[in-house]
Order: C-alpha cells, then structure tokens, then sequence
C-alpha cells in the first residue's frame, strides 16, 4: 500500500503537523482538568514553572529526559525496521541487573569511570538479551513480536521480583533492593554544566548518563542513516518484500534490530540506579519504556526529534509533580492521560489532520501542491 | 479438609477469576476475528469497571452500573474503531493510547468526584450483584460428592458468571452460523473480497468493535460489581492482556478460549492457594513463576512449540478500497 496521502513540504510534514497533533493532545487534556474543577491554564503555569522555574527544577527535567532518550531511541530504531518493540518496559527492567552486577562488584574497590563503562556494557547486554528472544522468535517461528515483547514485559516483571525478594536483597533486610552503592556505583551529576548557564543543581539528579544519551543519540543516527546496516533496517521497515529481493536476511536483520532496541532500553536503567537511587529498587523503571513509545511517535523516530521529545516528557513529569504539589486534585496520573493522549493523536491518529492541512496548501499555492502531488503518487 | 474438598474450593476460585477473562478474551475474538488488533482490552475493561462502579454508587443500581460500563467500553471501543478503521492508524498504537487514557483519567476523575484515593464508595447490597443460589442448594449439599459440586461448583455465582459461560457458545453460533459471523471473520482473512460482494468492510469491522466493546463492558462490570463491592484503582491489573494472552493460546476459537481462560485463572487460583506451602514432588515454587506461567506458556505456544497459532490473515491491516 502507497502512501495514499499528498507529499507536503518536510517544515510541514516534521513540524507543523506533529506540533498540531500535540497541540489538540493538550487541549483534550486541558479538558480533563476542566472536568476535574480545576483552571488549566493554571495547570499549564505550573507545568512550565516546575520544570523551569529553577536550576533545580531543570536538573531534574533533565534527569528525566535521560531516562526518555534512551528509551524512545529504543522503540525508534525497532519502529525504522518495521518492528514495533513494546517491550522496553522489561528489557530496562532486566538491564538493572547488568547496572547493579558491575556497582555490586566493584564500587568498593574502583572509581566510577571504571565500574560505568562496565555497567553500560552490562545494561546493554542484559537488555538486548531480553530482547533477542522476541527478535528470534519472530524470525525464526513467526511469533508476533509485539504479543510476545508484551509477554516479555510480564515475565520480566515476575524476575525481577523474585530476584530483588529472593537473590540480590542484602541479609536481613526487608525491603526488595540491593545494598547501596559506595561512591564508585554512582555517578557524578552535571553539576557543571548547569552552572555555565548559571544555574545550581541543588539535589537534582542530573548525571553523566545524560551525555550518555546523547552520545547513543548520534549513534543511532549514524547507524540508520550512515551504515550498510542501517540502509537494510529501513529498507525491511519500508518494504519486506523489497529487502528479500535485494538479498537481505529479514532474520538477521530483526533479531540484530531488537537487540541494538534492547540494549538501548536496557541502558536507561543506568540513569535511575546509578544516577540517582545508587541501588536497584522495585519497579525503578516506572513506566519509562512505555513513554519511550510516545517519545519515538512524537520525535518521529529521528534523533533530533526523540530529544526535544524526550525533553518535553520530561517537563511533563518533573512540572507535573509540582502540578500535584500545588493543585492536589490533579495527581501525577495526569501524566499518565497526556502520555496516552500524545500516543493517540501523534501516533494513532497522526493522518487527522493531514488532508485538512493538505488541503490548506492546497489552495494557498496551487502549481507547488499540483507538482508534489504528482511526485506522491 | 479432604482432598476433594481442596479440590471443589480450588475450582470454585477459578470460576471465579476467570469470568473477566472469558469476557475479554470473547471481546478480543470479535475484532481481532474481524482483522482489528486489540491490545486495548485492559483498557476498556478499566474504563468499564470504573464507569460500573461510579454509577452503581451514585445512583444505587446495579443495573444502571452495568449500563453505564458497556456505554463507556463501547465508546472508548469506538475511539479504537476510528483511529483504526477510519483513520487506518496503527492499532497497536491505538491500543497501547487508550490503555494510558483510561489508566489514568479513572485515577484523576475517580478522585477529584469520590475523594478515596481512586476508589469508589463501597456499595450497599442492592447496587451490587448478588449470587444466585440454585433450589435446595443448602439441602444437597450435605450429599457427599455430589452435595459439593452442586452446591459450590453450580450453584451460587453472580448472574454474569453463567452468562460468561454462555456467551461461549453464543458467541460460537454467532461467529460460525450466522451470515453476521461468516462477513466478520471474512472480512479479517481477505476484506477485498467482501468488498466485493457489496459488503461495506468499514460498517462491518465497526460492528465487531461494538461486540467488543459490549463484552468488555460485562468484563470490567464483573470486576466492580460483582466480585468486589466498588472501584480500585488498577483493578484490572494487567488482565487484559491475560485475556489476549489466552486469545491467542486458543488459537482464536470460542471453546479454546474457555478452556484457556479456566487454565490462566486455575494458574491464578493455584498461586494464591501454594503461596508458602511447597509443594508435592517439585518442592517450593516460587509464586513470581506461577504468576509469570501464563505469559510463558503463551510464548511457547506462539512459537509454534504446542501447536501453532495463526491469527487472522488481514489482522492488523487497515483496509484501503482501491482507487
């Protein structure tokens, strides 16, 4: 099946309309707070001033798009082959294991520069592990990779507890967490990046991880669009068929896509466990792999887009904190609407306005629209 | 306690958790038969559990509950049918949105309107169900063998529990000997050809929607009304997806789908019944490996170990008429 829309112009088709989408995404949200009594625009103030007002306030958005990066660049480079990995949920939760083995073993002996690239390369493998059986199944016993990611999810939640209850909680203790990191099992904040503009960190949990992130986001960049590797992903993402003819393993291809998804997933959980908790606790993830599906959808599975997604979700969940400090009727489940709503009209319903626009430079410049319409074809 | 009677209170608890199941899984039957994706069944149940239980507390019916969660479960039904159908967005997208929306609007609405951190008031006997016991029950049951089966296993669940299981076979009859059921499930193998014969594909895949959003209305108002007096938040803790889970372990056939429900909700009975007791042969289990066994079994069906499940041809495809 052909695109059956007209080709608009790329400010449009990568700005325009996914800002219109976000933007009836809120307004449907502002709905709910009217609904629940409360003045939206009031809400919208201390959005924006929690998650801005001060350096701390931003230290702890960004701490959060971290987090969000690492997982929408997740379900972004699956998404680029044609694969939809709703399974970043489990393969961050089971990547905690990679992360707490490399602090549990040497942050007493060693300095942090050590133990993180050890932690990385443990959260990356621990991840794409988790990922490589749905990967392997879909390829090679044609089990739908999305049921069988969701299933993921739940047998990883059932791991983890049992390892955090049974394995790696310390003697005597009673709470499901392990022992916490000495210095070397945590990581230094950015304490000086915010102070070049500025600004102090305060107990924000800004941490190395974020150029982490970023590091993996010009990575991801790299690999789809400047590597042989990358051309074939999206090439199976476009069309299978296509990439069979061309001699591409379909099998290879999507067990090497869900790993590189996984290991990407599996290194958020550095972020929460070595970036602030300095210990792996229950449920650390909380829901992160789920908003990297809104992030993806909304940054359209580019780098450049997943960031400023990334960052946004962030502002959701530091400013919608202060939205529940300050305004108690509207709880942090707020978020969890948005994020729902973002999925909803960026993803589900992205087309909705399409014709409508379309329509719009239709009329505004008649010849360009007629030639690009024949060039959509 | 005997053995058998361990045995009749182990099943009875089965019947019991897997009601919602039978009615999710049915529900997802209907769309994913008619070439629609679900994964939105937690979600409509959510919805429809909480809608039951609001309205069951504000205005004392139990049957205006029930009213109220197949409305809001066929609504939010008709938000999936639109993205997917109309807008032929991705359903799995579409889904995954409405399992947040409702995740967290019941959370926000339920507190700011009832003020009992997400619950909804307890209900009084009559804005709730009530089971249904069968004649003489209490006399028989005293019958050794057959006493117990009568009494515990037939009689004394709620009106839904027995239209659960007789929706098994209704939706059997539906699916596979009426003209309804053999357009629905044509138009998830090759919707062209339907189109073809005159039959509007959007109409029909809408139609099977609606059935699903019927039945997971029944599925969230059981979970609020009948086997808890009010509304939790999360209540249908990750149900839904049992359901789907079970769908596809039946191979998406309606008896299969009982059997598989009964298998996932004994899997539930057990866990609860073994926590701290090891058991005979195999030693202590873990209960995290008990409650994780319906989503492994799961994944070894799906990957043509036991059998091997096809799901609908056109499942998952939106349907373009050609231009």
């Amino acid at each position: 099946m052909s695109n059956p829309y007209a080709k608009l112009p790329g400010w449009v088709e990568y700005g325009l309309i996914p800002l219109v989408n976000l933007a009836v995404a809120f307004l449907v949200a502002g709905l709910v707070v009217l609904l629940v009594g409360e003045n939206p625009l009031e809400a919208a103030y201390h959005l924006i001033n929690g998650a801005f007002g001060r350096g701390e306030y931003i230290g702890f958005t960004l701490y959060y798009a971290t987090t969000f990066i690492f997982t929408g660049l997740a379900v972004a480079v699956a998404f680029h082959a044609g694969l939809f990995n709703i399974g970043g949920e489990g393969q961050a939760y089971v990547g905690g294991i990679g992360v707490a083995l490399a602090c549990l073993w040497l942050d007493q002996t060693m300095p942090w520069f050590v133990v993180f690239p050890l932690a990385i390369i443990g959260s990356a493998f621990f991840g794409a592990a988790w990922a490589f059986l749905p990967g392997w199944l879909q390829a090679k016993r044609g089990s739908h990779i999305v049921i069988t990611t969701i299933m993921f999810n739940f047998i990883a939640s059932s791991l983890m507890v049992y390892l955090l209850t049974r394995v790696l909680k310390p003697l005597g203790s009673m709470s499901p967490q392990t022992r916490t990191f000495a210095e070397g099992g945590q990581l230094p904040k950015l304490d000086w990046l915010l102070s070049i503009f500025g600004l102090d960190i305060g107990t924000a949990p800004f941490n190395v991880s974020f150029l982490l992130a970023l590091v993996a986001a010009f990575g991801v960049w790299l690999l789809i669009w400047r590597t042989k590797l990358g051309y074939e992903m999206r090439t199976m993402g476009h069309s299978p068929s296509a990439a069979r003819y061309a001699g591409m393993s379909e099998s290879r291809i999507t067990v090497i896509t869900m790993m590189i998804s996984g290991a990407l997933a599996g290194m958020m959980a550095l972020n929460p466990i070595m970036g602030e908790q300095g210990r792996m606790q229950l449920d650390f993830v909380q829901g992160a792999g789920f908003v990297g599906i809104a992030v993806a959808l909304m940054g359209r599975s580019h780098p450049a887009g997943i960031i400023p997604a990334a960052v946004l979700f962030g502002v959701l969940y530091q400013g919608g904190a202060e939205i529940s400090f300050e305004m108690p009727s509207i709880s942090r489940d707020m978020i969890v609407i948005i994020q729902g709503l973002v999925i909803l009209f960026a993803g589900a319903l992205e087309n909705m306005f399409r014709p409508a626009i379309a329509r719009l430079f239709a009329t505004s410049s008649r010849r360009a629209a007629v030639v690009a319409q024949t060039k959509g074809a | 306690m005997d053995f058998f009677h361990v045995i009749v209170v182990l099943l009875e608890s089965t019947i019991r958790v897997s009601v919602p199941l039978i009615f999710a899984a049915l529900a997802g039957l209907f769309t994913e038969r008619a070439g629609i994706f679900d994964i939105g069944l937690e979600g409509k149940m959510l919805g429809a559990a909480f809608a039951a239980g609001a309205v069951a507390a504000i205005t004392q019916s139990v049957w205006l509950g029930l009213l109220a969660a197949i409305l809001i479960s066929v609504a939010l039904s008709l938000v999936h049918g639109y993205a997917s159908i109309t807008q032929r967005g991705n359903q799995i997208v579409s889904g995954v949105a409405i399992n947040f929306i409702v995740a967290g609007s019941t959370v926000i609405l339920g507190e700011a309107w009832f003020r009992q951190g997400g619950r909804t008031p307890a209900l009084a006997e009559g804005a709730r169900f009530q089971t249904i016991n069968f004649p003489f029950a209490d006399t028989i049951r005293e019958v050794p063998f057959i006493g117990p089966i009568y009494a515990d296993l037939l009689s004394g669940h709620f009106i839904l529990t027995y239209l659960a299981f007789a929706m098994v076979p209704l939706s059997w009859w539906i699916l596979y000997r009426t003209r309804f059921g053999l357009r629905l499930r044509a138009v998830g193998e090759n919707p062209g050809a339907v189109d073809t014969a005159g039959i509007s594909v959007i109409w029909m895949r809408y139609r099977a929607v609606i059935c699903c959003g019927i039945l997971c209305g029944f599925a969230g108002a059981y979970l609020s009304l009948a086997m808890t007096a009010g509304f939790v938040k999360g209540m249908t803790a990750g149900k839904g997806y049992i359901a789907l889970a079970a769908l596809i372990f039946a191979k998406w056939r309606p008896f299969n789908i009982m059997l598989a429900c009964l298998l996932f909700g004994f899997l539930d009975a057990f866990a609860i019944r073994l926590q701290g007791n090891p058991l005979p042969l195999i030693g202590q289990v873990p209960v995290q490996l008990m409650q994780a066994l319906p989503y492994i079994l799961t994944v070894i069906l799906l990957a043509g170990f036991i059998g091997k499940a096809i799901p609908p041809k056109a499942g998952g495809v939106p349907y373009v008429k050609e231009r």
